[in-house]
């Protein structure tokens, strides 16, 4: 059987157990809390594995493997900041959030604001950053996909594309948040399993000597000793090292602001099931990423040239599974065609698990924020609001497909790290003021929102990943828009060094130029409960 | 609690009207909080938090910071082939574990049990009350 054979049977495979556990926990769904957070009811170490599942992307698990293969060293920086960033989450927001929120990322705002203004703003906030991690998981999935199975027509992508959505659409909507969960646990397990694997067979190739496993990727890379030093891909200039300072801030700070990921904190009983949950997501995210190094510096070192070229030619997606096809014996070999099917089917399940979450956390929040209390005015019925939920996911899934298809040739790969600059602009400062200042207040929510919003996307679209880049050597365009078409003036690719301190400043300024004695005095509620978990939110009992 | 997640078609957002919270204030909070424990709570878990914040924080941008401007350091050989900049990034990775070690361990012996006793009080009054 050929590889490609395989890896498509290996793709069904994952789509009947997901469908299958998404029609299970269908039958399990009944009211608002099972559907927004899976009745509260998994264990620390379950929700540990679907917050991996739910973070650690196809952009994590094929773009820093192949960042590191072909820049070596700096590869790895980026990693770093995407676990660091677990701290912010574990220590001032998991726990305070699970206490004082519901649903949604707004839920914790407006437990002390005037509902309209900061639910509006909240909402549009976690639709925005959503959508834009989303156009970029899908984009990516068309290309990978046809990249693994090598069909690279036009057709064979869309078809990719309308699949992918097809299937978030249909997690979110039949399963819910129990389904979406699930989803994301399995897809840990096989994402973990994989990975495992692949370091283990190229450790074992080198005896298990790190040092021989970095000298011979050094070697086989071209670039000698500067394959493992700092600065080959963030170092060319002064502007490079601010812009990779910039990134720094926005990947650290971002993760606890990423709307995805904090309703996964609701899924579980108490603050301290959530505090267990993060543990484990810290171990296992952090275990992964020191893998990344065994299967970045693996992909350089075994990998022939005509392989290492295709790699470079794919933006380093490709370095996982030719690395895979390498360790179990090569291009032509059972062994090689193996490992590459399940690697692929590992880097679909992947896709897979984090769309959906993505849709569930964008849907959920157009139902509850918006049509619930910002339409309704807190008189929907919980049967209706679900159902307007899961009209949501067909729509947000729809849009996502509309965009994703004409996107498809474009360089959007900057989405993943704006959608953590606005997490970390928009949405950090709020949460961090609403927990911490007692005279935090709607008027400050509403700004460091919309400012940090607008600054972020601002900025992105005045810099040189929408306009004006072109590769000096070869005059190609690297930037969104046709060459002819230049307006940028801001210098980096990341705005989040100038966007983040905007978003802290405005929602201070907003909050002293204003005067909410209610707001005020609602904290003492708000800071008994997240402390004490005192009248937080109930697991459902079935 | 329960009457919110009930599934009989009961307004799921009562509670949260689009005016301001103060008629649904409820007071029993206001004595939590004026409490002792909830004092000594608070000034063990921001004394925790605050300032490990700003250390492992502090300990990224210099981690950053080195590997953008002190690139001859980084490029040290410590052994073999493994450099300075590798080991400071795999340090990164240790400190993230030993503080979210000490931070599980801290709370379970110093926060955890005031937080116990004074969410025990609530539901004893709210209990009491209903």
């Amino acid at each position: 059987m050929s590889s490609d054979t395989l890896t498509g049977v290996l793709f069904v495979v994952v789509v009947l157990i997901t469908v299958a556990i998404t029609f299970w926990a269908s039958r399990q769904t009944k009211g608002a809390a099972d559907f927004y957070a899976g009745g509260r009811g998994f264990t620390g170490f379950q929700n540990g594995m679907a917050i991996s599942g739910d973070y650690m992307s196809a952009a994590s698990f094929l773009g820093i493997s192949g960042a590191i293969a072909l820049s070596g060293y700096d590869g790895f920086l980026y990693s770093i900041g995407f676990l660091v960033a677990w701290l912010i989450a574990l220590l001032l927001v998991a726990e305070l959030l699970r206490n004082s929120g519901r649903y949604t990322m707004a839920d914790q705002l407006a437990y002390r604001m005037k509902q309209r203004p900061v639910r509006t703003a909240a909402a549009t906030s976690t639709v925005v950053v959503s959508i834009f991690y989303l156009l970029a998981q899908m984009v990516g999935a068309g290309a990978l996909v046809a990249l693994l199975l090598g069909a690279e027509s036009e057709a064979s992508k869309n078809i990719t594309i309308i699949l992918v959505g097809a299937l978030m659409i249909f997690y979110v909507t039949v399963g819910g948040m129990k389904g979406t969960t699930w989803v994301q646990i399995v897809k840990a397990v096989l994402l973990m399993g994989g990975t495992i694997l692949i370091t283990v067979l190229v450790l074992a190739k080198f005896d298990f000597n790190l040092s021989d496993l970095l000298g011979a990727a050094a070697d086989n890379s071209g670039q000698g000793e500067a394959f493992l030093q700092p600065g080959l891909k963030y170092g060319v200039s002064t502007t490079s090292k601010i812009d990779f300072l910039s990134l720094s801030l926005a990947l650290v700070l971002g993760t606890a602001g990423l709307p995805h990921i904090l309703i996964r904190f609701y899924t579980v009983p108490t603050a301290q099931t959530a505090r267990k949950s993060v543990l484990w997501a810290i171990g296992l995210i952090g275990a992964f990423y020191l893998m990344t190094l065994a299967l970045g510096f693996g992909a350089a070192a075994l990998l022939s040239s005509d392989k290492y070229a295709e790699v470079a030619a794919s933006g380093g997606n490709l370095a996982s599974p030719l690395l895979a096809e390498a360790v179990g014996g090569g291009d032509g070999t059972t062994g090689g065609a193996v490992l590459l099917a399940l690697i692929s089917a590992v880097a679909f399940a992947t896709i897979l698990a984090v769309v959906a979450g993505l849709t569930l956390t964008s849907a959920s929040s157009v139902a509850h924020d918006l049509y619930a209390t910002v339409f309704k005015n807190g008189q929907a019925s919980e049967r209706d609001e679900i159902r307007v939920a899961r009209i949501a996911a067909f729509v947000i899934g729809g849009i996502a497909i509309l965009l994703a298809i004409p996107a498809k040739g474009l360089n959007i790969a900057f989405l993943v790290a704006l959608a953590f600059a606005v997490a970390a602009s928009a949405n950090l400062p709020s949460l961090i003021y609403n927990l911490f200042w007692r005279r935090f207040n709607t008027r400050g929510a509403v700004w460091a929102i919309y400012g940090g919003l607008i600054s972020c996307v601002g900025l992105v679209i005045f810099s040189p990943v929408v306009s004006g880049k072109g590769e000096d050597a070869t005059g190609k365009n690297l930037s969104l828009l046709p060459t002819s078409i230049d307006i940028s003036w801001f210098p980096l690719e990341n705005p989040g060094i100038v966007s983040i301190p905007l978003g802290f400043f405005l929602g201070w300024l907003g909050t002293v130029t204003a005067k909410e004695p209610e707001t005020e005095a609602r904290y003492n509620e708000l800071e008994v409960r997240s402390l004490t978990g005192a009248g937080a939110e109930q697991a459902v009992k079935h | 609690m329960t009457a919110i997640t009930s599934a009989k078609g009961a307004p799921v957002s009562t509670p949260e009207q689009s005016h301001d919270h103060a008629r649904d204030h409820d007071p029993l909070y206001d004595e939590l909080h004026a409490t002792a424990e909830f004092t000594r709570l608070r000034k063990a878990f921001r004394s925790f938090v605050f300032p490990t914040t700003v250390a492992f924080l502090a300990w990224y941008l210099l981690y950053v910071v080195m590997s953008n401007w002190a690139h001859d350091f980084m490029s040290k050989e410590v052994w073999g082939n493994i450099n300075v900049a590798l080991v400071f990034g795999i340090l990164q990775f240790v400190s993230t574990f030993f503080i979210a070690w000490l931070y599980a361990f801290y709370m379970n012996r110093r926060v955890d049990p005031l937080a116990r006793e004074l969410e025990r009080r609530y539901n004893d009054q709210v209990g009491g009350a209903r």
